[in-house]
């Protein structure tokens, strides 16, 4: 079977560049997978986790955020504003920023960004999730 | 004629001197290798950016951002000013800061209000110096190993202000990275986002390939999501440009300072020499003309 170069760039680095059999990604209008050969198509992305099958078979997933996909029949490329795959994510960082986005929703104060507070908060939550799952795949294998 | 003591204590101020300006130019080179890597990985994503956006741009046409709308009037311009916070770095800030004046001199002449954002103290000083508006202040960016997002939040801040119509205009003003000898100051426009328009023959390879795609939600939507990327991704760029340059200037400022000090070095143990075989002269001739004056 043919298979598709994932390809997951960010501005500080290249986070992935493998060759996938299957690729799921949060688009912003749902969840959407792809296969080899899918039609070219662009869409942007929600926060939350990509998760490909690499050439082993093996499951994999990555954190994204603010970014979008080019989907084209053999390649998938992904631009993201920040991303790291599950095994790099820095879990005491994650807690303290979400802890820092909920005490900032928490306070009130009027200078509190909303929308930029409720984001940091959704991302922390994503990549601790994210990161729990990999604790969980660890304990079963 | 300098004494001999003079001179040899010269001689240890510019060999310290020496060692310190070495071990700069050394640290300089080792930042410049670091600075051009995270170019490097900077590329494949602002070249694959820049492809979508074009090609996207090609299909929506300019009208469906207020980003792109130039005001009829501007009044007031943001003029964001990259600079480095240290400096022995050579004529680096002044070229920057020069253009700075040109520019800020030739709007305020057509009755334009200048803004600053400042990234780097030089800058900094200099705008307040002169009595500048400073919208903003960031210290400790340039030439360090910064987040992306310290240029995001930045992008984010020029875009709120143009839609607020607090500036009509955002110009970024950074030093370009050419090579290790050339770093000119680079004068660019952000805001309003000028018309995209790729390279013809990119042009027609990416308009072709990309008309076929889907979009979700949809062209324009996905545009309007795009477009403050792509400001902070000039931002970012500009940031990581004048890091680069400014590491780049130093070790050019510091190699010249070596080899000044070893100029120096090199007359002043001339003189040094010269210095000590006029004393031993002169003592010979004391010994010489005692013996005389013995002899009798």
């Amino acid at each position: 079977m043919a298979d598709i170069y994932l390809e997951i760039v960010t501005p500080e680095r290249v986070v992935v560049g493998e060759q996938a059999q299957t690729v799921t990604a949060p688009g912003s209008e749902g969840e959407f997978g792809v296969l080899p050969g899918h039609t070219p198509f662009l869409t942007s992305l929600q926060v939350g986790s990509l998760r490909y099958k690499d050439a082993s078979g093996a499951e994999r997933c990555v954190f994204v955020s603010k970014g979008f996909a080019e989907v084209l029949p053999d390649r998938v490329t992904v631009l993201a504003q920040s991303g790291e795959r599950r095994s790099d994510i820095d879990i005491e960082r994650a807690r303290q920023a979400m802890k820092r986005a909920q005490e900032r929703l928490e306070s009130g104060a009027p200078d509190v960004d909303f929308e930029r507070a409720k984001a940091a908060l959704l991302r922390a939550q994503h990549r601790l999730s994210l990161a729990e799952s990999r604790a969980a795949a660890r304990m079963s294998s | 004629m300098p004494s001999l003591k003079d001179v040899k204590a010269k001689i240890g101020g510019v060999k310290k001197t020496r060692q310190i300006t070495k071990a700069m130019n050394m640290v300089a080179a080792s930042r410049l290798r670091g600075a051009q890597l995270r170019s490097d990985a900077f590329r494949p994503y602002a070249d694959k950016f820049s492809e979508v956006l074009a090609s996207l741009a090609a299909r929506a046409g300019d009208d469906v951002s207020p980003l792109f709308v130039p005001r009829n009037e501007v009044k007031t311009v943001n003029v964001v000013l990259c600079t480095s916070d240290r400096g022995l770095c050579g004529g680096f800030n002044a070229n920057l800061i020069e253009m700075a004046e040109d520019f800020a001199a030739e709007k305020e002449d057509a009755g334009i209000g200048v803004k600053f954002t400042n990234f780097g103290k030089k800058g900094r000083d200099w705008a307040r110096k002169n009595g500048f508006e400073r919208v903003e202040e960031h210290l400790g960016v340039i030439g360090t190993r910064f987040p992306y997002t310290v240029a995001a939040d930045a992008g984010q801040k020029l875009i709120d202000g143009f839609l607020d119509g607090r500036w009509d205009e955002v110009w970024v003003i950074y030093s370009r990275f050419v090579s290790v000898a050339k770093q000119p100051a680079t004068l660019r426009q952000v805001l309003p986002v000028p018309p995209i328009e790729a390279a013809e023959e990119e042009k027609a390879d990416a308009g072709e390939f990309l008309a076929e795609h889907l979009c979700e939600p949809s062209v324009e939507a996905l545009m309007a999501e795009l477009l403050p990327m792509s400001v902070y991704i000039q931002v970012y760029r500009a940031l990581l440009e004048t890091s680069t340059a400014e590491h780049a200037a130093r070790m050019q400022a510091m190699d010249n300072a070596t080899k000044a000090c070893n100029d120096m070095l090199d007359e002043l143990t001339l003189a040094y020499n010269k210095a000590r075989q006029a004393a031993i002269t002169k003592e010979l001739m004391d010994i010489v003309g005692g013996a005389e004056a013995l002899k009798g």
